[in-house]
């Protein structure tokens, strides 16, 4: 038996759902039988009666409403169809939700699910990721798990939060990432792990983008290099302890987002280990996004608009050459 | 009902006692809130109050009557110029002049002031500036009771018809009656959005036909009259109590001062002032219960210098507290303090 990312988002809502009566989910086609526009909810409608609800297509309002039920103590989970369209709700989760705490030293506890993250033929309105601009703001937590068992064990963390958490699930693993059962044990949200170990180069990285960089490492591996993977899980809080460890044991740092490249993930973990590990560093520390131009549909320019394991191999063989 | 004939095949179960008495409580709130509202610009123009002032000039009958019928249990979500229903909600007088004067003790600490305040486990939520936002955060507030098993709750949010206009707005308005929550939303459309006019602000013919649209019950009422408001607001909340759709009650009135205190509003035309929207609410009230011998002289004079002394005493009260100092704040958003994060 083997788990799909999907399906340990899942389970995890469904455990979420059994386990604590605070909890309901709340976004568009979600409800009756059809489960979401990609089926993260598939079931769960019909299991949970009155707690897998169907919204306008108002994402503004979706998010005020969870705020409301957060403060009034419950546990919403807002489920946006696509991550793009959470700009519409942008005012909500980052001037409401993420200065309520601040303000009046009421935490609101809902979690967002961004389905981010391009797919062949999804276009300017349907694959980005929005992760380096929720983390600009104060007030909110951003998780992007890369694995089955981050999906499953972050989701059900995020929801025990008292505090705003933004769960950036990539599409492009929904269906492409299995596992061979939900995990027994987990990482905290917060911390960065490492996926394979190395002594020449430090590729950081998150989200779809770890695999990307596990590829090029076993490439490197043909050529004799050891690259190091960091998979952040977390974007914010960013944990710079384990970045600037690994950047320790290999003294060459890549950074690899598929968001885009103005700010960002990518800037913000390169701007830390220059000011606070600049004697770690052999070589300039390098980074590879997504170009700065709207995502394109056709396959050709998308695959070429977004970081691949050529174009973070080629950048990776400059910093190991440098 | 005193000033304003009852409606047609309803009878008021409400004595003329009680009528009086709850008249008299409203108008207690009102003028409360000018007089605090008065001093509160006062101490604007002194140099005392950092950032701005905004008072609910104009408005003090429309709000007390959102104040006043709300009961324990029930959920408020106040805008800007509602002082007057802040206090008869329960507001403590206290909650505004600490949050003016930036004290410590108040209710936001000196991390947001002026009108942005609120104790939102005590149903009393605290509005963000983007007009529209608080609708369907009271949404999700009645939602959640409902989910909890709660019953006979309502809520009650204010709007002006400026903020009407946000998508925000839209949304919210529509996801309250998709959800069938029991909500009164009451909209005061005070002629002018800061400074421009009802004509470049929306160009349907009266802000209540949207009541029809969204799938609320609409009502209309002239602001500055407050047993009109009263009534009016009253079976709103009601109607909303009773499980009836949302209701939607829009009041008419003239902003009687600048959108704040650092605005002297040159651009409302002279002519305006003497509409009958454009009549002074307190003043009228006043008027009102003198010729109908509700209070004489004597007792309004009393009524007035125990408010004042009420206001004098708080003001004092918050300027003897301490400023929030910024060398002990430790800087988190985050009430998970272990998930801050941290730049060296």
């Amino acid at each position: 038996v083997s788990v799909t990312y999907l399906e340990a988002i899942r389970e995890a809502q469904t455990k979420l759902l059994r386990e604590d009566e605070r909890v309901f989910i709340y976004g568009q086609d979600i409800g009756g039988k059809f489960g979401g526009a990609f089926k993260a909810t598939k079931g769960l409608a019909e299991k949970f009666p009155g707690r897998v609800l169907n919204t306008p297509i108002s994402e503004d309002a979706m998010v005020g409403t969870a705020i409301g039920a957060a403060l009034e103590g419950m546990r919403p989970i807002v489920e946006m169809q696509f991550a793009d369209f959470s700009s519409v709700a942008l005012n909500q989760i980052l001037n409401n939700a993420g200065t309520h705490y601040y303000r009046t030293n009421v935490p609101v506890p809902i979690t967002v699910r961004l389905p981010s993250g391009g797919t062949k033929g999804s276009g300017p309105f349907h694959s980005q990721s929005m992760e380096g601009l929720y983390s600009h703001y104060p007030g909110v937590i951003v998780v992007t798990p890369a694995t089955v068992e981050d999906a499953y064990t972050m989701l059900i963390d995020a929801v025990a939060i008292d505090d705003p958490v933004i769960y950036c699930e990539h599409k492009y693993l929904y269906y492409h990432l299995k596992a061979d059962a939900l995990p027994k044990d987990k990482l905290p949200i917060g911390k960065a792990r490492i996926v394979r170990p190395g002594r020449d180069l430090t590729i950081v990285s998150y989200s779809a983008m770890v695999h990307e960089a596990l590829a090029v490492a076993n490439e490197l591996h043909k050529d004799g290099f050891e690259v190091e993977v960091v998979d952040l899980r977390t974007v914010k809080p960013l944990d710079t302890a384990t970045v600037l460890a690994s950047v320790a044991r290999t003294g060459r740092l890549l950074c690899v987002g598929e968001a885009f490249p103005w700010g960002g993930v990518t800037a913000e973990v390169i701007a830390r280990v220059t000011t606070e590990g600049f004697h770690l560093l052999d070589a300039a520390p390098a980074r590879v996004n997504a170009k700065d131009t709207p995502i394109p549909y056709h396959p050709n320019l998308w695959s070429a608009h977004r970081p691949n394991a050529k174009t973070i191999a080629t950048k990776a063989r400059q910093v190991l050459a440098e | 009902m005193l000033q304003t004939a009852p409606r047609k095949g309803k009878k008021s179960t409400t004595s003329k006692r009680a009528t009086h008495d709850r008249f008299l409580e409203a108008f207690r709130w009102m003028l409360l809130a000018r007089t605090l509202e008065d001093k509160l610009a006062s101490l604007y123009r002194g140099g005392l109050i950092t950032g701005g002032v905004y008072i609910g000039r104009g408005q003090e009958a429309v709000s007390v009557s959102c104040g006043l019928f709300l009961q324990k249990g029930d959920v408020f979500a106040p805008l800007i110029r509602d002082q007057a229903g802040r206090s008869a909600f329960g507001e403590p007088l206290l909650d505004v002049v600490r949050t003016y004067l930036g004290s410590r003790e108040g209710p936001m600490r000196g991390r947001d002031g002026n009108i942005h305040r609120g104790r939102p486990l005590e149903n009393q939520l605290a509005m963000i500036s983007h007009l529209g936002a608080m609708i369907p955060v009271i949404t999700g507030k009645l939602l959640a009771k409902r989910m909890k098993g709660e019953k006979d709750f309502v809520g009650l949010t204010t709007i002006g018809e400026g903020g009407m206009q946000t998508g925000a707005t839209h949304e919210g308005l529509n996801i309250a009656a998709v959800e069938q929550v029991p909500l009164v939303v009451v909209v005061t459309n005070n002629h002018f959005a800061y400074s421009t006019p009802n004509e470049r602000e929306f160009a349907c013919a009266h802000l209540v036909d949207r009541a029809k649209g969204y799938g609320y019950e609409g009502h209309t009422v002239d602001g500055t009259d407050l047993n009109a408001c009263l009534e009016v607001i009253e079976t709103a909340v009601k109607r909303a109590r009773a499980g009836r759709p949302p209701q939607m009650v829009v009041a008419t009135t003239l902003r009687l001062a600048g959108h704040g205190e650092h605005d002297d509003a040159s651009y409302v035309p002279s002519e305006m002032k003497s509409e009958l929207f454009a009549q002074d609410p307190v003043q009228r009230t006043e008027k009102f219960i003198l010729e109908q011998n509700l209070l004489d002289a004597a007792a309004l004079t009393k009524m007035r210098a125990e408010i004042a002394k009420e206001v004098d005493e708080a003001v004092a009260t918050a300027q003897t507290e301490d400023a929030p100092a910024a060398d002990e704040e430790d800087w988190s958003a985050l009430s998970t303090r272990h998930l801050t994060d941290e730049i060296a």
